[in-house]
């Protein structure tokens, strides 16, 4: 994004010799071909049918054996793969980056479905610490409640919980969106930076704290706001995004989204730029 | 006689937050950077624009809609049109044989349709990285 080029002269930052950095973008210098082929999966992914169903009881397996049964089962072309007795096992599920849908019967302990790029998920239990975290796309239902910093850092697609869910949620958020049926605990999108939160109950303390960008919708009473969180009117677009999204959530049942209130970043923090640092080294 | 003023008017089109269009702070003026963004990356897709390729891969993966592509929105990179490619962390310029729509919403998905090609293309950079690096 650093490309400004503004005038032939020099500006003030460089006449007074502050600005020693070049500022290039990061471009790849890669171009799209427009007549690529149609194609719907990465690179050595697995063409799965969601048809083919089977069952895969991890009671005995470690998370590693399990994770890796599940890959070899999605080889075969697996498109259903239902995880018995997964017992509150941490890091379950982790890492596919593969359409697939997979269903937990039971709960998950931490770090579930972590990293993941593609899969429908269903867990069918509650869900412990960092649930989904830098989940890419896809789409995860967790039927119960879920821990402390749930969608962590999360960059695409849908997670939802139908219950409530601890402190944390969608910190350092980077896209998709989190959907909540119940109650979020504080610091809640804590330095989200894109995506969207909505929560239908309630929120605790510093709601949206340091956000530097994106939206939250909030259903119920807010604890307090963060630093830099602010009010913003509701549009049309809104609320028919609102109220497409909690279909898909399976949460459409009579909730007037109208009166939800949205907080987004009041842009106070928006202040960093190449020349902060040397002016400040200028200071010292 | 008194002549007529002739009322010239400007035909110079203002593109909302593309590069060097725009009105610069003093701020950024003086750093020589844009601060912030150059396109609205909170603005909510229109359904009704969906393109055949687009409805196609919702339906192929088993989405409700277009899920992480979403948050996906045509940008502008030296200048030039340009899409962010979170795989490859890097910006991939449209060609300039491609005319883009007036407004966002069109531009937004024809860049979800080019960036979705590109990234499952056997020519996309991770694949070598994969092909050198995958452990299982």
């Amino acid at each position: 994004m650093a490309n400004l080029k503004t005038s032939q002269k020099k500006t003030k930052a460089q006449s007074m010799g502050m600005h020693t950095e070049i500022l290039t973008g990061k471009t790849q210098q890669k171009f799209f071909n427009p007549d690529e082929a149609e194609n719907f999966f990465y690179w050595g992914t697995y063409d799965v049918d969601f048809n083919k169903r089977t069952e895969l009881d991890v009671k005995d397996m470690d998370c590693k054996e399990a994770n890796k049964k599940i890959d070899e089962l999605m080889s075969e072309g697996y498109g259903t793969i239902v995880i018995k007795n997964p017992q509150g096992k941490h890091s379950l599920g982790v890492g596919i980056l593969n359409k697939l849908n997979l269903i937990f019967e039971g709960s998950l302990g931490y770090f579930g479905v972590g990293s993941i790029d593609g899969p429908m998920v269903r867990v069918n239990g509650r869900v412990g610490w960092s649930c989904a975290e830098n989940m890419m796309a896809g789409k995860v239902v967790i039927e119960k409640n879920a821990g402390s910093c749930f969608g962590a850092a999360i960059r695409g697609g849908d997670l939802i919980c139908k219950g409530s869910v601890g402190a944390r949620t969608g910190i350092d958020q980077k896209g998709g969106s989190i959907i909540i049926g119940g109650d979020a605990g504080a610091f809640t999108g804590f330095m989200m930076q894109r995506g969207r939160i909505v929560v239908l109950g309630d929120v605790g303390i510093n709601l949206g704290d340091s956000m530097y960008d994106g939206t939250i919708y909030i259903g119920g009473k807010i604890g307090s706001f963060g630093s830099d969180a602010v009010e913003a009117p509701m549009t049309k677009n809104d609320i028919d995004w609102l109220n497409r999204k909690l279909k898909v959530a399976e949460m459409e049942e009579n909730f007037d989204v109208s009166k939800m209130t949205k907080v987004v970043a009041g842009k106070k923090l928006w202040n960093y730029d190449a020349l902060e640092p040397t002016e400040k080294k200028g200071a010292i | 006689m008194v002549k007529k003023k002739k009322n010239k008017k400007k035909n110079v089109k203002e593109v909302k937050g593309q590069l060097g269009k725009k009105k610069e702070t003093a701020r950024e003026k003086m750093i020589g950077q844009t601060i912030g963004y150059r396109y609205d990356v909170n603005l909510l897709p229109d359904y009704k624009k969906l393109t055949p390729f687009l409805k196609k891969y919702i339906e192929h993966m088993g989405w409700d809609d277009l899920n992480w592509l979403e948050d996906v929105h045509m940008g502008y990179e030296e200048d030039r049109p340009a899409v962010f490619d979170r795989n490859a962390n890097g910006w991939v310029t449209i060609p300039k044989k491609i005319k883009l729509p007036d407004n966002q919403q069109d531009r937004d998905m024809i860049a979800r349709e080019l960036l979705v090609k590109f990234q499952m293309s056997p020519n996309h950079p991770l694949v070598d990285l994969k092909k050198a690096y995958r452990k299982f």
